[in-house]
């Protein structure tokens, strides 16, 4: 019994840390596919100046939200985490917004 | 209008939102961070969309095509914004113990993907494919 209460007291049994983190992964694959997206929208032809560009800047915004989401799973594994800091969600918004940016120069 | 300007001030001092109120239990925060990042998701499924069409739609008009894959773009861009200011107001929301607020978008962005969906189908349907 003082066991298992020792144990809630640890880590919390409705698991939030794990789902957070598990949310974090699923947004990771979510940017990936987007990332995919927008390589094949800037290299389908043939290979240009803008193409490469364009190339570069979403490996470059793919890796950044790699290291942000990376960051935050690191620091979701005490039992009672931190909240999100400003920075990485501001960070998320934005590596979303700049491959929408990116998409929208390539189509345009 | 000067309420969109003061949360965005709040996006930016974080340290204003922690002066508040009281630390809310860290199960709150972090179920406040998995709706934010629903909304990221959401936003990156628009984003991904609009590059779908314009990849997978090639012989639709450049017009209709280029609007389509704009408009879900920016639906992208506007639900990314969206997701960092509900999470800021949510965020300072509860070290007031105040109610979360409520919130029309995801009315509004409803109602836009119904209507992008139905001008797809009539698209590829009746095929305005002339080029």
């Amino acid at each position: 019994m003082t066991e298992a209460a020792a144990g809630i007291d640890a880590r919390d049994p409705g698991l939030q840390p794990e789902r957070t983190r598990l949310a974090w992964r699923r947004t990771t694959l979510s940017c990936t596919v987007v990332a995919v997206l927008a390589v094949k929208l800037a290299v389908s032809d043939e290979i240009t100046a803008v193409g490469i560009t364009g190339l570069a800047l979403s490996a470059l915004v793919w890796i950044g939200f790699l290291a942000v989401a990376h960051r935050r799973i690191r620091s979701l594994s005490p039992a009672r985490p931190q909240p999100l800091s400003h920075r990485a969600a501001l960070l998320a918004a934005f590596c979303t917004i700049a491959l929408a940016v990116f998409g929208a120069a390539l189509i345009w | 209008m000067s309420d969109f300007v003061q949360s965005l001030r709040l996006w930016f001092a974080p340290q204003r939102i922690r002066d508040e109120g009281e630390t809310p239990d860290y199960r709150f925060s972090l179920a406040n961070e998995r709706t934010f990042l629903a909304w990221i998701r959401t936003a990156l499924a628009l984003v991904g969309g609009g590059f779908a069409v314009d990849q997978f739609l090639p012989d639709l008009r450049w017009g209709v095509r280029v609007g389509l894959a704009l408009a879900l773009l920016a639906a992208g861009v506007l639900c990314a914004l969206r997701a960092v200011n509900h999470w800021v107001r949510c965020e300072r929301a509860m070290r007031r113990g105040e109610d979360l607020p409520g919130s029309r978008f995801p009315a509004v962005l409803s109602l836009v993907v119904a209507v992008v969906a139905v001008a797809m189908v009539v698209v590829v349907l009746f095929g305005w494919a002339g080029r």
